[in-house]
């Protein structure tokens, strides 16, 4: 018998706990095909949000610690001046990332610890149940405005990737979505190149992942992915934003 | 072994290096600035860590993260400074995460004054953060005992898997004296297995969190935090005593109002008045028990409590003595420091009123 698919072995054998058509699924095994990839399951140590990710820990085969909102950043900086050789990623959301830790992303970019962060952007707070992010986009809906983000009520939706890349110590930043399969391949391609940019010390690397929350969206699976490229990747880019010559 | 002059806050970072601290995260505040600035200096030459991070909240997560991994790591911080890592501790507690954090307290609340204080009693014995926690709180009143107390502390909390605050305050910080390097007594600490530190052949892998979403499981986690808290009850209560035995009055007080208390007891026994002196060492757990021996001897007129704050030890005593015997305080607050003189007036008139 020929095996066509398997697991990968980045992860437990785990039942997701994530709504039809959520992207983290998608995005757990992409990290957990890298890792496994890069024989690094187990020295990797993964640090994840708040948020419905907050279970990756659950699911991952390498060793997870569990930070709180916002300060992933934080702790992977502790962790990786620790533990200068092994793989070290936080996996945060956009409420996590961009609003509550704020602060943690933009000094650990500018220190240019030696990390990879991967970036769940979707536009909305998903766990809480659908209130506005920093990231949601102007017209869109959410539960704390019910009206639709205003530009003079709520600012403009921030981009984090472009945001952090001015900042020197920041050596890799790509925006990628997985609303298709050519889109997966190359979210896939970026969070590998993170990686291996990360194991040979070049600085902090970023990779923000456009992503679908069709639950907090109103939207079926497939409404979500349309909505996502028409939408999300009109206002956030997608490419390489930053790459550091000589990286 | 010879005596050497050191400050506080550099003789705290100096015992935390001898006593295995690998990492430490900190952000400026006065009155612990040369806490962060020593260790920025020393923990390079001894191969470990010093980040200045961009906030109270990374500090306390770094050493999360630090200690998550299987580090020694340590913070510390003033008043304000650690009401924002209030946040971390309860995150560590949770976590079952040792760590060592050191307030040097100022006077409140809000921004205060860079004076010393006691007034961070009430935070830092009743856990301080959200949840039901608690943290083991070493109160030193003297450099020698600030020093002894921080090498201690990171035994402490990686036998007990929980955050150890050094309860010290500005006068401590600020102060210098001589001290003695002693060799601390190293206590056996377990292995740290639990560590998520990359799985090297680990068979399973390590999850550190401090989420228990089921209701049943989160039950059981804080019956195992009390389970913990009254073995340490059991086990780590210290206290010091002078003449409290037979006195007439108990004045109690920890830190430095305890050593000015020492020189009132001295005073008012010159005058033939039997006084006495209890001072906790670990202000939680509290040596409620002693102090209630004490207080119910049949000599004792009144306890007289002296801090610097409003009146926060002061409820443990009351809950310690039970009302078998009149309580009174005697505090000085916002950064001023009671006087031998007064300790010593206040003791004599209330004896007067009480005879």
């Amino acid at each position: 018998m020929t095996t066509v698919y398997r697991k990968s072995a980045g992860l437990q054998d785990r039942e997701l706990h994530y709504c039809p058509g959520c992207s983290h699924g998608i995005i757990h095994k992409l990290v957990a095909e890298c890792m496994e990839e890069l024989g690094v399951i187990d020295t990797a140590i993964l640090v994840c949000p708040v948020g419905c990710s907050v279970f990756a820990g659950n699911y991952f085969a390498c060793d997870t610690i569990e930070a709180i909102h916002g300060r992933a950043p934080a702790v992977a900086t502790a962790i990786k001046r620790t533990h200068q050789d092994q793989l070290v990623v936080t996996y945060q959301g956009d409420g996590d990332l961009a609003s509550i830790g704020a602060a943690e992303i933009v000094h650990a970019a500018m220190r240019g610890e030696k990390f990879t962060t991967v970036f769940i952007n979707n536009a909305i707070y998903g766990m809480t149940g659908g209130q506005m992010a920093p990231t949601t986009l102007l017209g869109q809906h959410a539960t704390t405005a019910p009206q639709g983000r205003q530009k003079e009520l709520h600012g403009s939706p921030i981009r984090m990737a472009e945001m952090l890349s001015t900042l020197d110590g920041l050596a890799y930043a790509e925006r990628v979505c997985v609303a298709d399969i050519p889109h997966l391949n190359k979210a896939k391609k970026a969070i590998k190149k993170a990686f291996e940019l990360q194991l040979s010390g070049v600085g902090f690397t970023f990779v923000e992942v456009l992503s679908a929350c069709p639950t907090n969206w109103g939207m079926t699976p497939l409404e979500a992915n349309k909505w996502l490229l028409e939408n999300m990747a009109a206002y956030y880019p997608l490419g390489v934003i930053k790459e550091v010559q000589g990286t | 072994m010879a005596k050497e002059l050191w400050k506080g806050n550099e003789a705290i970072a100096e015992a935390a290096v001898r006593a295995g601290c690998k990492c430490f995260f900190g952000y400026p505040i006065t009155p612990q600035n040369e806490i962060p600035e020593y260790m920025s200096m020393r923990l390079p030459q001894v191969g470990g860590v010093f980040v200045q991070s961009e906030s109270e909240l990374a500090a306390i997560n770094m050493v999360y993260g630090a200690s998550a991994s299987g580090v020694r790591a340590m913070t510390s911080s003033s008043s304000p400074g650690v009401s924002l890592k209030q946040e971390g501790i309860s995150a560590l507690s949770s976590g079952e995460l040792p760590a060592v954090v050191v307030n040097v307290m100022r006077g409140g609340p809000g921004l205060g004054t860079i004076q010393p204080s006691q007034c961070d009693y009430f935070q830092a014995t009743r856990g301080g953060g959200n949840g039901d926690y608690r943290t083991i709180v070493l109160a030193p009143c003297n450099i020698q005992e600030a020093v002894d107390m921080t090498q201690e502390a990171f035994d402490l909390a990686d036998i007990y898997r929980m955050p150890v605050m050094i309860l010290a305050d500005g006068m401590i910080g600020q102060m210098m004296e001589p001290i003695e390097w002693h060799p601390i007594p190293k206590r056996e600490v377990p292995p740290k297995d639990w560590a998520a530190s990359g799985r090297r052949g680990r068979a399973h892998s390590n999850f550190i969190t401090s989420l228990r979403i089921d209701a049943p499981d989160c039950e059981r986690f804080n019956r195992a935090l009390e389970q913990k808290y009254k073995t340490i009850a059991e086990k780590e209560t210290r206290w010091e005593e002078k003449d409290a035995e037979g006195c007439e009055i108990l004045i109690t007080a920890y830190g430095t109002p305890s050593r000015i208390a020492l020189s009132a007891v001295e005073e008012l026994e010159a005058k033939g008045v039997k006084a006495g002196l209890f001072r906790p060492q670990t202000v939680w757990p509290f040596p409620s028990a002693r102090l209630a021996e004490l207080a119910a001897q049949p000599s004792v007129m009144a306890v007289l409590v002296v801090e610097m704050s409003l009146g926060q030890m002061l409820e443990d005593v009351q809950l310690a003595v039970q009302g078998v015997k009149p309580v009174r305080f005697h505090g000085r607050v916002g950064g001023m420091v009671p006087s031998v003189e007064d300790i010593a007036e206040q003791a004599g008139m209330i004896l007067r009123e009480v005879r």
